[in-house]
This record gives C-alpha cells, sequence and structure tokens, in this order.
C-alpha cells in the first residue's frame, strides 16, 4: 500500500515537472532572459532586482562570459547579450544589426604585491615591458627613477594574468596595443592573448588571490576586486603624462572624449587629461529589428523599457557596488541607439 | 508467486476478484520480464549510442582545426587566440608530465596502503582497519575544487618556500604542485583495487610460503606481489586515467601558463585545464575548434588507458 502511494507521488511530481518545465519554458511578456559578461553581474543583478521590485518585469542574466553572451545572441536564445568586448567587423557581418548600448565603465588596475610599497607610479613602456618579461626586476633603474621615495625591492617581477579568455584581458590588451608597437606585433589584442610570460589564474578572482600569494608578483584585475581584496594598485600614466589614480571619477572621466554613434569605441589610452587609461565600457547587444523568432510587440517595448532604464535610473546604482557611472556624453549616444531599436521597422521610443 | 496468492486469498475470499486478479496475474508473469528485457537492453544500447555519438560530435566539430593545422596540431608550441595558430604540444607535454609524475608520487604511497590493508598486517574487521579503509574511499568522494583549495592555501606556501630554499624561481604554483595534489587524489583508485587483490591470495600459498621459512617480507615481495601484478598494474592504470582527466584542481595550482614548461618547477597547462579555462570566452571558430580537438585527444588517451586496464583485469580474473 505504502509502496503504491510512494508510486502515485512519484508520477505526480513527475506530471508536475513536465508541465511546470512546459510553462517555464513559455517565458512570458513580462520576463527577460539575457547571458554574457561576467564584470558587470553584480552590478546587473542589482539592477535587475531593483527593476522587479518597481516595475515588475523578471530579468534573468547568466553570466557566463562576453563570448558565451555573444554566441547565444547569434543563435537567438536570449533576449540581450552582455559584452565587455565590441563585436568585431566580422562578427557584425555575420549577424543581423546589433546595437551596443554601453551600460557602466569599468578600470582594469594593475595590483602587485610589494610589501612596504604603497604608491607606484607607471609608465605605458613600463607596463608593456614588465608584461613582455622584458623588465625582470622591481629595482630596475627605470622603475626606480619613477618612483624615487620608493625603496623597490631587488627582487624577480611575477606577472599574473586571466587564464580564461575575458573582457578584462581584451581591455588590458587593447591598452597595451594601443601604447606599444612591440606589444602589437608580438602579442596583439584579444579575450585570451599568447602571452609571453608570467602566471594565469582564473578568474577577477583568480588573479588577486595569485597576487596576494605571491611576493613580488603584479597582476591586472578588475578596480572592484582590488578594491574588495586591498591588494594596492599602481598609478599609471596617462596620454597628456598625468599620473593617474584608478578611481571610479577617472575611470568614467576617460570617456569625457569624442565617442561615434555606435559606440563601438575602445576608450584606453584616452585623450582626457583627468582619465585613466586603462577602462573600457561594458555594453549590452541587441538586434535592431526586434521582430525576430515569434517575438511580441510587448517584448521588445519591455526590453527597450528595461535599457533606458538601465542607462538613466538604474545609473545611480552603480557607484555603491564599485562600478564607473556612464559619463554624459555616453547617455546621449545610449539615449540616441536606444531611439534606434525597432519593431516592424516602426521605432519603439522616440 | 505462491506467497503472493495466498496473501491475496487472505485478504479478499471473494472468488470473483480472485479470478480477476488471477488473470492479471497472468499477464504480470510475461509483462515484467518483457519490458524488464527491452528497458535493460535500451538502457545499455542509449549509453553505447552516447559514448558514439559524443566521439562523432567532437570529431565533426573539430574539423575546421583537423583540417587547418593536420599533424602540425600536435608538434607546435604556440597557442596564439590573435594570430590564430593553435599547437597543443605544450598542453600534452603538461598533462604527460603531471600525470605520470603524479603517479610516480602516489605509487609508493598507493602500494603501501593496499599491502598493509590487504596483506595480515591488521584484523581485517578491526575499529582501525575499517578506518584507515574508508578514509582512503573518501578521498575519492572529495570534490575536486576542495583539493584546488587545500592546494593553493597549504601546498603552494610549503612548495614556495622549498623553491626560495633552493634557489628556484619562487612561484609556487606550476607542474610540480599540480602533481602533488594529483598524487593525492589518485591514491584511493590504485589503493582500494590493490587491496582487494592482495586480499584474494589464497592462503595456501602465502601459507606454503611461510613453511619453508620465508620472512613476512619475502612473503610479499616473493609471493603476494607477483602474484597481483597485474591487478596492481590495472589499478595504476585505473589512477592514471582519472589524473589526465582531472581539470578543476590542476587548474587551479599549475600556473596556467601556455608557453612550453622548461623544468618541472615551472607553470604549466593541461589539456583538460585549458579546455576549461578558454572554452567559455572561446568566439573566434578556429579557437573554439582546437578546444575541441584537445577534446578528442583527451578522449582518445583516456579511452586508451582504461581499455588497457580492463585487459589486464580480465587476464587476471581469467588466471584465478
Amino acid at each position: 500500500m505504502k509502496r503504491k502511494l510512494l508510486k502515485r507521488f512519484i508520477v505526480v511530481l513527475l506530471a508536475a515537472l513536465v508541465l511546470g518545465g512546459n510553462y517555464v519554458a513559455k517565458a512570458a511578456d513580462n520576463e527577460l532572459i539575457g547571458a554574457g559578461a561576467s564584470f558587470p553581474y553584480a552590478l546587473y543583478s542589482k539592477m535587475f532586482d531593483a527593476y522587479q521590485k518597481e516595475k515588475g518585469i523578471k530579468v534573468n542574466y547568466s553570466s557566463i562570459g562576453s563570448g558565451g553572451g555573444i554566441r547565444q545572441l547569434m543563435a537567438k536564445t536570449v533576449d540581450f547579450g552582455g559584452s565587455d568586448a565590441y563585436l568585431t567587423d566580422e562578427q557584425m557581418k555575420q549577424m543581423e544589426p546589433v546595437l551596443h548600448i554601453p551600460i557602466c565603465m569599468g578600470a582594469v588596475v594593475l595590483a602587485y604585491n610589494l610589501s612596504g610599497v604603497n604608491e607606484l607610479n607607471l609608465t605605458p613602456e613600463l607596463v608593456s615591458d614588465i608584461f613582455l618579461g622584458k623588465i625582470k626586476k622591481w629595482n630596475d633603474p627605470k622603475i626606480q627613477k619613477l618612483n624615487p621615495k620608493t625603496q623597490l625591492p631587488d627582487m624577480n617581477i611575477v606577472t599574473v594574468h586571466r587564464s580564461d579568455g575575458s573582457g578584462t584581458t581584451f581591455i588590458f590588451t587593447d591598452y597595451l596595443s594601443n601604447v606599444s608597437q612591440e606589444w602589437k606585433d608580438k602579442v596583439g589584442c584579444g579575450t585570451a592573448v599568447n602571452w609571453p610570460c608570467g602566471l594565469g589564474s582564473k578568474g577577477n578572482t583568480g588573479v588577486a588571490g595569485l597576487v596576494k600569494q605571491i611576493p613580488s608578483s603584479i597582476g591586472y584585475v578588475e578596480l572592484i576586486y582590488a578594491l574588495s581584496n586591498k591588494i594596492p594598485f599602481a598609478n599609471v600614466q596617462n596620454k597628456s603624462g598625468n599620473f593617474i589614480k584608478p578611481t571610479l571619477a577617472s575611470t568614467s572621466a576617460s570617456a569625457n572624449i569624442k565617442l561615434p554613434d555606435d559606440m563601438r569605441v575602445s576608450i584606453t589610452n584616452t585623450d582626457a587629461s583627468d582619465g585613466y587609461p586603462i577602462s573600457g565600457f561594458t555594453w549590452i547587444l541587441v538586434y535592431k529589428e526586434q521582430n525576430y523568432g515569434n517575438r511580441t510587440f510587448e517584448k521588445a517595448k519591455t526590453l527597450v523599457d528595461l535599457l533606458w532604464w538601465m542607462t538613466h535610473q538604474g545609473q545611480k546604482y552603480t557607484e555603491e557596488l564599485h562600478y564607473a557611472p556612464l559619463s554624459k556624453e555616453a547617455v546621449k549616444k545610449a539615449e540616441n541607439l536606444i531611439k534606434l531599436i525597432t519593431y516592424d521597422g516602426k521605432n519603439l521610443i522616440k | 508467486m505462491e506467497n503472493n496468492k495466498h496473501r491475496i486469498c487472505h485478504i479478499n475470499p471473494d472468488w470473483k476478484q480472485f479470478s480477476r486478479v488471477k488473470r492479471l496475474f497472468k499477464i504480470s508473469d510475461i509483462m515484467p520480464d518483457f519490458f524488464f528485457k527491452k528497458v535493460v537492453f535500451l538502457s545499455g544500447l542509449a549509453v553505447l549510442l552516447l559514448v558514439i555519438s559524443i566521439l562523432v560530435s567532437l570529431v565533426i566539430d573539430s574539423m575546421p582545426s583537423i583540417k587547418a593545422f593536420g599533424f602540425r596540431f600536435f608538434t607546435v608550441r604556440i597557442w596564439d587566440p590573435v594570430f590564430e595558430e593553435y599547437g597543443a604540444l605544450p598542453f600534452i607535454t603538461g598533462t604527460i608530465i603531471t600525470s605520470f609524475l603524479a603517479l610516480l608520487i602516489s605509487v609508493p604511497f598507493s602500494l603501501a596502503v593496499s599491502i598493509y590493508l590487504g596483506g595480515d598486517f591488521i584484523r581485517e574487521k578491526s575499529f582501525f582497519a575499517g578506518f584507515l579503509k574508508n578514509s582512503v574511499d573518501l578521498l575519492s568522494g572529495i570534490p575536486s575544487v576542495v583539493y584546488g583549495f587545500f592546494g593553493l592555501f597549504l601546498v603552494v606556501p610549503v612548495i614556495r618556500y622549498l623553491q626560495t630554499k633552493f634557489g628556484i624561481a619562487p612561484y609556487g604554483v606550476g607542474i610540480f604542485t599540480a602533481s602533488v595534489i594529483l598524487s593525492i587524489m589518485i591514491i584511493p583508485f590504485s589503493a582500494s583495487l590493490g587491496r582487494e587483490i592482495i586480499q584474494m591470495v589464497p592462503a595456501e600459498i602465502k601459507e606454503a610460503g611461510y613453511s619453508l621459512g620465508s620472512t613476512r617480507f619475502e612473503v610479499i615481495r616473493y609471493i603476494v606481489l607477483p602474484y597481483c601484478r597485474s591487478g596492481i598494474i590495472a589499478g595504476i592504470l585505473l589512477a592514471l586515467g582519472r589524473a589526465i582527466g582531472e581539470t578543476m584542481a590542476v587548474t587551479m595550482v599549475i600556473g596556467n601558463s601556455n608557453l612550453m614548461p622548461s623544468n618541472i618547477f615551472a607553470p604549466g597547462n593541461t589539456m583538460a585545464s585549458v579546455i576549461a579555462n578558454e572554452f567559455t570566452e572561446a568566439v573566434s571558430h578556429l579557437h573554439l575548434s582546437s578546444l575541441v580537438e584537445i577534446g578528442v585527444v583527451l578522449f582518445m588517451v583516456t579511452t586508451i588507458i582504461s581499455v588497457t586496464g580492463k585487459i589486464i583485469i580480465k587476464r587476471f580474473t581469467v588466471h584465478t
């Protein structure tokens, strides 16, 4: 008798699962699905949580990495993709027109582990030479000359980089390619590159962890991770010759330049005199024409409203989570881009 | 069957009911057998199809890279996603060095444990024997990410300390560290099998050895171990298969450098680890298919090793 009950219970359970699964699969119009970059994940979850409380719209975002986000958008399995790197011309050709909506900005900082050294200045040449393995010791005359007040140790430099492909790596290598011809020819720029030296570790947390553990190491991480792990990071000289301490303000300031209309732009090595030179946007990628794959008008409208909210009201959540908000110039460009989104050729927002 | 009939009669002596139950039983006599056979057969077939389709889909997905690089894939030392030049040699080397080094470290321990537990040194049912046996088996149940943390926070600082003492670049992480972690992870695989096989040595031949005046060491050295040789080797091969495929723990401590390792303390990378690292963000077609091709190589290597292990075990079983 007991066994029979159990059997019945299992049957009911299975039926519920199957039916329930069906129900979830038909995501309603007040639900959006996104996937992509892991860097803005903390901000996005905060924003989407607030948005659900405010508007009752549920947004699911899985942080599977920029590459994965782009692939899923290509396969049209998500409503939007998140990416720290803009699409290459080749990728743009493969897809229907895609818009890059900037959401926030991030800085990549050079975190180091040198006991007793709290302030370190680096020039672009030094950064690329260190990561090329050309400068091997911390007390190299070139570094010492820049930091006359600091006693630098006679120790080998251990560089730490990301072992997984990442938007952070893209911003960093894009910067190095911009400032060093040798880097551009030898290594180049991408989400994963052939590192000439050093150790690799998975994720921002992995790099931060390794830098914290290995004496005399230096690695690049997103600003938030250096702050939360309490690792000191270097000031970097920008194009105008100023040594800039990476902060949210100096990151936002790096976007105070003339930006292109499509926002597919790298702002590393910025012209802005008070801007930190290793910073970049993180984008949400959406199709310009929203009527594809049985999507309803309501869904498209929901998406557009969400994007508008994220680039305006949502910006207030950036700083408390150590993300840099969009500059005024960038918000204006984002507005123009969101207005371009159409359904059946008709604009969704005026 | 008899039992069942009786039970039902007891509960409901009504004849009408009984005949219905009886008819049902006739069908149910055949049906379970029929269905059971089908279900078992289909499950077996499904597993077979699954393995084949995994291999086929891997090969199909790696076609672009096979076409682009051919055999060069195994000889080129460069892994460059920017200039789209892919060679798996550093990873193949890394995998071979880490797994064989791990084997080298772990075999003395696993052999000692299996001899101790299987070779009459301790009462089989005693508390300590059970405790030791279960702890060894428990090692295989610990998630590999936990081993990774253990390595990162305990083994790495120790290795770094040793490296500074010996004047080697003090990374702490690297191929040697990965091998140490791997060696701990694979001990249960060879130790469990070794213990079982040593226990299977017939008491007669051991007693024969003692009666001829052999010491305990001599009995183990000249009777037990030769008798168990193939079984112990099979256990070691299973452990090797595990070492080759291990991903998470290795990634955390190997240093993830895609360059050719220059010595065993240098950072390196393994096939499994590079796939885990780069797969999520591999955007370019060739990058992705090169990673899949590494997967194919890994699949082949593990298959060969486990098949070899099975053949050796089979041989052993036939002997007894």
